[in-house]
């Protein structure tokens, strides 16, 4: 039950962000400001998601077979690689460590 | 996959410059874009089941969310413990954005009021880079309605997709499709970390996370990290007003000479 709240309390918060931008009169959230934290709270926020999908097990930080993933999957962004690319090298290499005992 | 296109400058898209695009330049441009990015809603179906969700919970998040981030830091939120609503608020602060899109695009589509509700859910990253490509409003309208028809579709088709193949898979990690949730995540960073304040932003946040994550209950410490955001805001304005302040001083002695 848990699941589904966390579902409704994201699809109705994210519908109405959209909604409410399509709908505001033009200038309302045009400080410099508001517009400059509303690009950077993505970057902090992906940064951060990133790095606990990779190191984190629960309430511990642990270096296993997704480092090696992301790490590859890394390098295949720097390399200009497409989306599925990138994802596809991160979960045959994760796999690969993982098959050998990483 | 969404909200990994750069957006082009709006000033393009509005100013009257270049001649209006035949339609059939600008319904390959949005196909383009909606299948390409339509197709990785497979990643989010195997994301999700292997977060534990079934497969209508995650067929749920990608009718009703319909905003690639935002989803995949739910189902990453909860699959490592965190609250509904801990998950929830990550999720909700990736989606602020599209408010951004929504009032670039309305004054573009100028869309009747009874079409709005409808229109918003498509308001996601792709759909606006498409829109804002475009010259004209019959071009705008176009791009929008067939990139959001076409990804709408397919992420949604992909996602069941996806659900059901990790659920006959059994355990993803084996596979290694627990690294395609990071990968993502990395994927959709990477065009982001063009300036040094983007990059400070994104160190100090991993930072933040991995002193954190030990302590603080699952889900608080991803929303601990998006301090970063405004921190780095804080330090570049002091510097950026201690260099005007320098600047003046300078500028006073001459001056007086």
């Amino acid at each position: 039950m848990n699941v589904w709240i966390a579902i409704g309390v994201t699809a109705v918060g994210c519908y109405l962000v959209k909604y409410l931008g399509l709908s505001a009169p033009a200038g309302v959230l045009e400080r410099p400001l508001v517009k400059r934290l509303a690009a950077l709270l993505p970057v902090a926020l992906l940064a951060a998601l990133t790095a606990q999908e990779t190191f984190a097990d629960g309430g511990h930080l642990m270096l296993d077979a997704r480092a090696a993933g992301v790490a590859v999957a890394a390098v295949a962004l720097v390399l200009r690689a497409p989306f599925l690319v990138v994802v596809g090298v991160a979960v045959v290499v994760a796999a690969g460590v993982r098959a050998l005992g990483g | 996959m969404p909200e990994q296109t750069q957006i082009p400058a709006p000033e393009r898209a509005a100013s009257a410059g270049p001649p209006a695009r035949p339609d059939s330049a600008v319904i390959r441009d949005a196909l383009g874009v909606g299948i390409a990015v339509g197709l990785s809603g497979f990643a989010f179906g195997v994301t999700s089941a292997g977060a534990g969700l079934t497969v209508l919970q995650t067929c749920a998040l990608s009718l009703l969310v319909f905003t690639g981030a935002s989803q995949f830091a739910l189902v990453g939120a909860l699959a490592a413990g965190g609250s509904p609503l801990t998950a929830a608020a990550g999720a909700f602060f990736l989606g602020i954005r599209n408010a951004f899109y929504g009032l670039r695009l309305s004054a573009l589509l100028d869309l009747r009021a009874g079409v709005r509700p409808l229109a918003a859910h498509w308001v996601i990253d792709e759909t606006t880079a498409v829109t804002l490509a475009q010259s004209g409003r019959r071009g705008a309208r176009l791009g929008f309605t067939v990139t959001g028809l076409s990804l709408y579709a397919l992420w949604n088709l992909t996602t069941l997709g996806g659900a059901l193949g990790a659920e006959a898979l059994g355990d993803t990690a084996a596979w290694g499709l627990d690294a395609a949730g990071p990968a993502v995540f990395l994927a959709l960073l990477a065009p982001m970390l063009t300036t040094a304040v983007e990059r400070a932003t994104a160190g100090l946040a991993v930072l933040l996370l991995l002193v954190t994550l030990p302590v603080l209950p699952a889900g608080v410490p991803v929303l601990v990290s998006a301090l970063a955001a405004p921190a780095v805001l804080l330090v570049q304005g002091r510097r950026a007003r201690a260099i005007g302040t320098a600047a003046r001083t300078t500028d006073d002695r001459e001056e007086r000479r």
